[in-house]
């Protein structure tokens, strides 16, 4: 698995457990919103960074009392047309205040990497067999901004005016 | 009308370089069909029955004498000589290919227009009332609101991937010429008491498998938090409109399944949470835009030329009572054009004809035209005087069909002719029917009636809200047609009722015949079709269509 984080590629150093596997005590690891909520004691005693993997259905509001103490969140996309996770992204950025990593995984487009980075992602896990190049060359395809979004690009209604 | 500034310009042509690209990965083989589909859709590229058709944005349905000459070389061009003027004021071309749709782009990108969202589950082309800017009965030109929709709309990064299409349309008028009410959002401009210009925000309207007439969730929304409260709208609608079945996708199954109230109620929350930090412009963006469609300067009015020919010449003066309506400038007129002359596919121009109106447009009216919902086109600033030699120009280019609002002025989708999701054929059935009602002076004793043919449930044609309604229906491989009354798409909208069993395709046509005879044998002084329906119901109707058989 290929990481893109903030433009460049970077070594994953989060592990992805499920929920039958023991979380390791030695390296950041992301669970799911259920495990976070049934395990929430022990995973704040770890030392280690905790990160969450959330569904594309969640709703960021339940699980707002985590935000203080993770710093990964991992949004899916079970199918590129699934297009929750940009207003769960833009919600957490924006109205939560969150500022550890959202990352974008599952089916995602190059294509799409630049809407996901304006709404708040910063980390995307290339799908095997992805072009990593032309990966990045997404992230800046369209320099034009017309509104305002999670990220701190100016919009054109703005830059119109100066 | 809006001109681009550079970074109008700049916007387009990264989009059109964004799409040659994925054009390229999708021949080269780097993209499979089914990751290309989801690419090509942003951009108003479909793959039809027989080809690929693209769909061209016209914003709110203004364009040009020279957007218009474009429109005619891609026609020439890139397809077999005509294009297909759409219920959402844009145009198609049906018979485009692959490798050519990235020119066909560069060159629409020459005079400011683009194909991005005309197709996907995006917010789409905004429509507006195709008398825009002219009038008599309007609060504000609504284009300068569509213009704002449409740029914050343009590539949001948000909503580029929601359950369904999103269709938005504005009305500054009373009277309701763009069917706000079967639409995803429809806003209706209105003055409040301390006489400040907001909108009457409507939500959850549509055609489609289930019509629904939109429900009004805000009486009068400040035109300058408009943005944040489209963002609120949108963002309930991404986050919990139904994704597992593609039919009860569309906004108004979340507005029904909730409830109007608890829909409206998530929409103030949400919009209480972001409507001071949301995308609503500052005056001077807006004032920026609204400059664009300021009111040109008008002439003095000369109308004695033309009140003249009104007596002299019988053939003008049907045409001018159907095709020329008030303008809010005494001395001027607004004419539509219609595009369903007897026989000929509704909507369909030929690149001559493209032409024909950009220099009619050009001579006769300050250069813009305008598409309407109806699928006819509009000159909106004609003086009085000029109408004459506007009409016999129109003659010479199979312009000049004097039907508009009567029976044969019928919305028809492309239906099994072009469409891949058609079960049945509605062109042939609109030529019909317009030939057998082809005496100008019956129809116009008929008077106004709308009539809408769809050629499967999707109902692009609008035959819910059609006065009468044909919908398409494929039984065992034979086309059948199934009729309702009483549907309108104006400031009284109302969703149509089926009449009885469908009828054959050779009998559908006889049956509306008996439909209009017994509006004829009805009516009261002054009633239209509708009217009739409503007062005496649908009994006598249906005795006349079903109980001889």
């Amino acid at each position: 698995m290929t990481l893109v984080k903030n433009g460049a590629v970077v070594e994953n150093e989060w592990v992805t457990v499920d929920d039958d596997t023991i979380v390791p005590i030695d390296q950041p690891a992301i669970v799911s919103a259920n495990r976070w909520r049934n395990e929430k004691e022990r995973l704040r005693q770890r030392n280690v960074p905790i990160g969450l993997r959330l569904s594309s259905d969640a709703v960021v509001d339940d699980i707002a009392d985590a935000l203080d103490t993770i710093e990964l969140i991992a949004l899916e996309f079970p199918a590129f047309t699934d297009g929750r996770s940009y207003s769960t992204a833009r919600l957490l950025r924006e109205r939560f205040g969150f500022e550890g990593e959202i990352r974008a995984v599952g089916q995602i487009l190059r294509d799409q990497a630049q809407f996901m980075l304006r709404c708040g992602f910063d980390a995307f896990e290339l799908a095997p067999g992805a072009n990593v190049d032309e990966w990045i060359d997404g992230l800046s395809e369209i320099a034009i901004h017309y509104q305002p979004a999670a990220d701190t690009r100016t919009s054109t209604a703005v830059l119109r005016h100066r | 009308m809006y001109r681009y500034d550079a970074y109008d310009s700049q916007l387009v042509g990264e989009r059109v370089a964004q799409f040659r690209d994925q054009v390229q990965r999708r021949l080269d083989g780097a993209l499979s069909e089914d990751e290309f589909r989801p690419l090509r859709l942003l951009n108003g590229l479909y793959l039809q029955l027989h080809a690929y058709m693209l769909r061209v944005a016209i914003p709110y349905g203004t364009l040009s004498s020279e957007q218009m000459r474009m429109l005619a070389h891609i026609a020439r061009r890139y397809d077999k000589g005509y294009g297909h003027f759409t219920t959402r004021q844009n145009i198609q071309f049906n018979w485009t290919k692959l490798e050519e749709a990235p020119d066909i782009l560069t060159d629409l990108a020459k005079v400011e227009m683009h194909a991005i969202q005309t197709s996907g589950n995006t917010i789409r082309n905004t429509t507006a009332d195709p008398f825009a800017g002219v009038a008599a009965d309007e609060i504000e030109d609504p284009r300068i609101t569509c213009e704002i929709i449409r740029q914050w709309s343009t590539l949001h990064p948000e909503f580029s991937f929601l359950p369904r299409k999103f269709k938005i349309a504005v009305t500054g008028a009373y009277e309701d010429r763009a069917a706000v009410r079967v639409h995803d959002i429809g806003l209706a401009m209105q003055r409040n008491e301390a006489g400040e210009v907001g909108f009457e925000v409507m939500v959850g309207g549509g055609q489609g498998r289930t019509p629904m007439i939109a429900k009004t969730i805000r009486d009068f929304l400040p035109k300058d938090q408009l943005l944040s409260y489209l963002e609120a709208i949108l963002r309930v609608y991404n986050l919990a409109g139904r994704r597992d079945n593609k039919y009860k996708a569309r906004i108004k199954i979340l507005v029904h399944e909730l409830g109007t109230e608890v829909f409206r109620d998530q929409v103030e929350a949400e919009w209480e949470q972001l409507r001071d930090a949301g995308p609503n412009l500052d005056s001077a963006e807006v004032e920026r835009i609204a400059a664009f469609f300021d009111p040109p300067s008008y002439e003095p009015a000369e109308t004695s030329g033309y009140n003249a020919k009104l007596f002299e010449d019988h053939a003008f003066s049907d045409w001018a009572r159907t095709n020329v309506a008030r303008h809010k400038q005494s001395g001027y007129a607004i004419v539509s054009v219609s595009l369903k002359p007897e026989g000929e596919a509704p909507g369909d121009a030929t690149a001559e004809q493209m032409d024909a109106m950009a220099e009619f447009a050009e001579r006769y009216s300050l250069g813009e035209i305008r598409v309407t919902h109806e699928q006819n086109l509009v000159l909106p600033y004609v003086r009085q005087s000029d109408l004459y030699a506007l009409w016999q120009g129109l003659r010479t280019q199979g312009l000049s069909t004097a039907n508009i609002g009567l029976i044969s002025d019928i919305i028809a989708c492309p239906g099994l002719d072009y469409c891949g999701l058609a079960t049945t054929r509605s062109i042939p059935v609109a030529q019909r029917i317009s030939r057998l009602f082809a005496n100008l002076d019956r129809q116009h004793d008929i008077g106004e009636l709308r009539l809408k043919i769809s050629g499967c449930i999707n109902a692009c044609g609008h035959h819910h809200v059609g006065h009468i309604g044909i919908l398409g229906v494929d039984r065992k491989g034979e086309e059948y047609y199934q009729i309702t009354l009483g549907g309108r798409a104006d400031e009284n909208a109302a969703i149509g009722k089926i009449i009885g069993p469908a009828f054959s395709s050779d009998n559908v046509v006889d049956a509306i015949e008996t439909l209009v005879n017994i509006y004829l044998e009805q009516r009261y002084d002054g009633e239209r079709f509708v009217d009739t329906y409503e007062r005496i119901g649908q009994s006598p109707f249906k005795e006349a269509l079903y109980d001889a058989r």
